[in-house]
């Protein structure tokens, strides 16, 4: 019920919604993704993973065959990557948003400086609505708390919606029911 | 008004892309702003709003510092002052500690506010807005027309030439392409930064925090890439607790751009490490610049409930006509023009006072819960104690005062009026409606006023009075409307009552400042009024009817008149207006319209005093229905007409294209009668359609309403 709201609300704002029950049939889909996106290992075409919960436990080296696909992020090669993935640990069904602890820079700069920010989100990680995101999150302990609702976007030029300026141009969220959640 | 001021507003109405963008923007803004608020109460959320924004303008002193102590307690550094100058110094001063050479900014009004930018460019250092419509403004060397859409004002033609000479390359007017060509050239603008300044949406007192809102991600990388953050915050940004946050985020994006949310929101608690590892040098400056000063004013401390979504200037008749730049450099529309007097000077705010029409339709979408044209005519009122009211006026006012000079003065003009008399329409009246407007015919005084023709009507005998208040429009330019109210109170079994001693109601001049000629006007009339023993006054004017019930009783206060307070608020009680009144009636069956009858489609125009004021909209439609006629609603049906009393006179080349628009809705729904409560709508709109040759009667419900009483 919520999954589907958030999903209208998401796609409303232009982002791409997936949902996947396993770990591993996310990951397949998102190499065939970065695949078919031309993910490879010239300049402008990588993808930059940063450290998360869904990378506990998966063979990394394995991974490194991928074509493209790096897992240590830096400031140069974010500033060069096509692809930046990091997993959100929270989505509000109600406007369609993601939300994360982004104190650590690296969650930034993969989901801000890339022109595709793909997604990975814990299914149970859905709440209703702002309110029950901020009772869980108490900033405090969560120096810099980021939300992301839709790719980037700008009206400032005749009024027409123009998608990708200083952020993402795509936004592909991908929720994985197995990756439980962070609440 | 000043003679640059009116070269400004003449150059604005006549820019096309200007106004065919913001009225573009205006009507799709209604539309998108209602869905996306759909299953929301807004009137519960905005009181939520008020309530703790209005907290947190009683204790700036105490938040400001829990703030402080919270921030500080994280690592930010922070620097609390009143003084815009300061400011500047200490900014520039962490620059030059740390070597900055480049600045990238996210979008801020404050840095607006103290003209930062000019400052710190004097002083070698290099400062980009990048912010797409800020950075378009600054290529151009313009200032912003719009809080939240700065390049409104620009074609993309324009933006085009411009960004064309910045990368040196014939670019064609392809929107998408222009955006991109945007972000290639300022990512590396924001990679090699030494210093990120933002603005903060809002700042939270128990946590530190400062949350910033963006779509184009720009404040994400200005918060994140370089090694050092100024984030320059208003006190008024403050609010106590963390968990408001949700509430201001709940109607931010909804009321500035119709969106649920924006693309980015970052909720910022002290230092973050950098990508070397290093900690952030994060400093908050929390900036008063009269912010305290307001709020203890008891009148304008309601300014600081805004949470700057700028849907006041969304939703202006005037706004949109005239766009941002006419209202000076840095804030604008209704807002603004508060924000203007008080952070700059109130005189800054003489000439653009004068837009505000008084329509009301900010008030009711601000999600402040801010009534802004009583802030601006609480504005008017204190430049008129200031610099006194001009001698025309003053002398207008003398005679608007002095009831039997005034209604002489009258009589004699519906004589002098004659020889220019062209049907029922004159080229000239006197006194304030003086100057006339193009594109629209003013009434002829009537030969009789309705003060003597009432002395002819033989009424039945009744046992309900009622007492009829008709303001100087029905009185002298349109007494058979009065003559209409007397036949049909008069069916539903009342005496109609006529105080010869009533006078103006004191609107003209409250609202051009003068409330101590108003105060007169209102102890005349409640001694007129009130020397008759009656269940109601009513009234045909919703303008007359608004002064009556409410206006009275807040000029008092405003001007400590304290002896005629209790009286005020007895005839307040027994105010009500022509169509809440007669529906009352019909309802409980005083009073019975003819059955049955099929009379056609007829459009009906919602008055601003009527509809916002006295939230009277359905009354008059309900009525108009049963008496056989159909609604046929036109577009902006409740958007105002560009009367606004004196207004229209006093700024032409405003209300003329309000007036066209309004016109152009009415014609649209092919109805061949339109109807309204409101003398002076009457007035401007019949005026509009007699020069426009279009052939729709312009009715007074009342009058329409008279011809269909069941015999």
């Amino acid at each position: 019920m919520m999954y589907e709201q958030f999903k209208t609300r998401a796609e409303g704002v232009s982002a791409e919604v997936y949902r996947f029950v396993t770990k591993d049939a996310a990951l397949v889909w998102l190499i065939e993704f970065l695949h078919r996106e031309g993910a490879a290992d010239t300049p402008q075409t990588s993808a930059l993973w940063a450290e998360c919960s869904f990378l506990d436990g998966m063979d990394r080296d394995a991974l490194k065959d991928v074509a493209g696909l790096k897992f240590e992020v830096t400031r140069e090669l974010a500033a060069e990557a096509k692809f930046g993935i990091s997993q959100m640990e929270w989505a509000l069904a109600d406007t369609g948003s993601l939300a994360q602890n982004a104190t650590a820079i690296e969650q930034r700069l993969v989901s801000s400086l890339s022109t595709i920010h793909i997604a990975l989100v814990p299914t149970a990680g859905i709440l209703p609505d702002m309110p029950a995101l901020l009772s869980r999150v108490n900033p405090k302990e969560n120096a810099y708390i980021a939300m992301i609702t839709g790719p980037s976007r700008t009206a400032d030029i005749e009024r027409v919606l123009t998608i990708g300026v200083h952020g993402p141009e795509r936004l592909v969220i991908i929720f994985v029911d197995e990756l439980g959640g962070a609440i | 008004m000043g003679t640059e001021f009116k070269k400004s507003i003449h150059k604005a109405v006549n820019d096309a892309n200007l106004t065919g963008a913001l009225g573009k923007f205006s009507e799709a803004y209604k539309i998108n702003r209602a869905k996306a608020y759909e299953g929301i109460d807004f009137e519960e959320l905005r009181g939520r709003i008020a309530d703790l924004k209005s907290y947190a303008a009683s204790h700036l002193e105490e938040l400001s510092a829990q703030f402080t102590q919270n921030a500080e307690a994280r690592g930010a550094k922070v620097f609390r002052t009143n003084d815009p100058a300061k400011v500047m110094e200490y900014i520039l001063k962490v620059a030059l500690d740390n070597n900055v050479k480049t600045v990238v900014k996210s979008k801020s009004m404050a840095t607006e506010e103290i003209h930062l930018n000019p400052y710190l460019e004097k002083a070698g250092i290099e400062v980009g807005e990048t912010d797409l419509g800020e950075w378009i403004i600054q290529l151009a060397g313009q200032t912003p027309s719009h809080m939240v859409m700065p390049a409104i004002h620009m074609t993309k033609e324009e933006v085009s030439d411009l960004f064309s000479k910045e990368v040196n390359e014939r670019l064609s007017s392809d929107i998408p392409r222009l955006v991109k060509v945007a972000r290639e050239k300022l990512r590396p603008t924001f990679l090699a930064a030494d210093m990120g300044i933002s603005g903060g949406n809002i700042a939270v007192a128990e946590t530190g925090s400062i949350v910033l809102m963006t779509n184009e991600g720009n404040a994400r990388l200005v918060t994140s890439l370089p090694k050092i953050h100024i984030a320059l915050v208003g006190i008024e940004k403050l609010i106590e607790k963390y968990a408001d946050v949700a509430t201001i985020l709940k109607a931010l994006p909804r009321s500035a751009t119709a969106q649920l949310l924006t693309s980015y929101v970052s909720i910022i608690t002290g230092q973050t490490p950098n990508s070397d590892g290093s900690m952030k040098d994060l400093h908050i400056i929390l900036m008063d610049n009269r912010r305290s000063e307001m709020a203890a004013d008891p009148k304008f401390k309601q300014a600081l409930q805004c949470i700057r979504c700028a849907s006041c200037l969304n939703v202006c008749p005037v706004f949109r006509l005239v766009g941002g730049h006419v209202f000076g450099k840095v804030y604008t529309g209704g807002i603004g023009t508060i924000l203007t007097a008080w952070f700059d000077e109130l005189k800054k705010s003489e000439d653009i006072q004068g837009l505000c029409i008084q329509c009301g339709a900010c008030k009711d979408v601000c999600p402040g819960k801010i009534d802004i044209p009583d802030l601006i005519m609480e504005l008017r009122r204190r430049l008129v104690l200031e610099q006194g009211v001009p001698l025309l006026q003053k002398t207008i006012y003398a005679v608007v005062n002095n009831r039997k000079l005034f209604h002489g003065m009258l009589r004699a003009a519906s004589i002098a009026g004659k020889p220019f008399t062209s049907g029922t329409f004159i080229r000239h009246l006197p006194l304030f409606l003086a100057d006339l407007t193009d594109g629209r015919s003013l009434p002829a005084i009537a030969a009789e006023p309705f003060r003597d023709r009432f002395k002819k009507i033989q009424q039945p005998k009744l046992k309900e009075r009622v007492v009829f208040y008709a303001g100087c429009l029905i009185d002298f330019a349109y007494p058979e409307m009065g003559e209409s109210l007397v036949k049909i109170l008069n069916k539903a079994g009342f005496e109609v009552v006529f105080p010869q001693d009533q006078t103006c109601c004191g609107a003209p001049a409250r609202y051009n400042g003068a409330y101590e000629v108003a105060e007169k006007n209102a102890i005349d009339n409640i001694k007129a009024l009130l020397s008759v023993d009656a269940a109601y006054v009513v009234s045909a004017c919703p303008t007359c009817t608004v002064a009556l019930a409410h206006e009275f009783i807040s000029t008092f206060e405003s001007v400590g008149q304290t002896e005629w307070m209790a009286k005020a608020r007895e005839l307040a009680g027994k105010t009500v207006d022509f169509s809440t009144l007669v529906k009352k009636l019909v309802d409980e069956g005083q009073l019975s319209l003819k059955e049955g009858q099929k009379l056609g489609a007829i459009t009906y125009h919602d008055s601003c005093h009527l509809k916002r004021t006295l939230k009277v909209s359905e009354q008059p439609r309900e009525l108009l229905q049963r008496a056989g006629y159909e609604i046929a609603e036109m577009f902006e049906c409740d958007t105002c007409c560009g009367m606004g009393g004196s207004y229209s006179l006093k700024l032409p080349e405003i209300s003329a294209p309000i007036l066209q628009r309004k016109l152009r809705n009415i014609k649209e729904t092919g109805a061949v009668i339109v109807a309204m409560d409101c003398p002076g709508c009457v007035m401007q709109i019949r005026g509009g359609l007699d020069q426009d040759g279009a052939a729709i009667k312009v009715k007074h419900t009342v009058e329409l309403l008279a011809e269909q009483l069941d015999i």
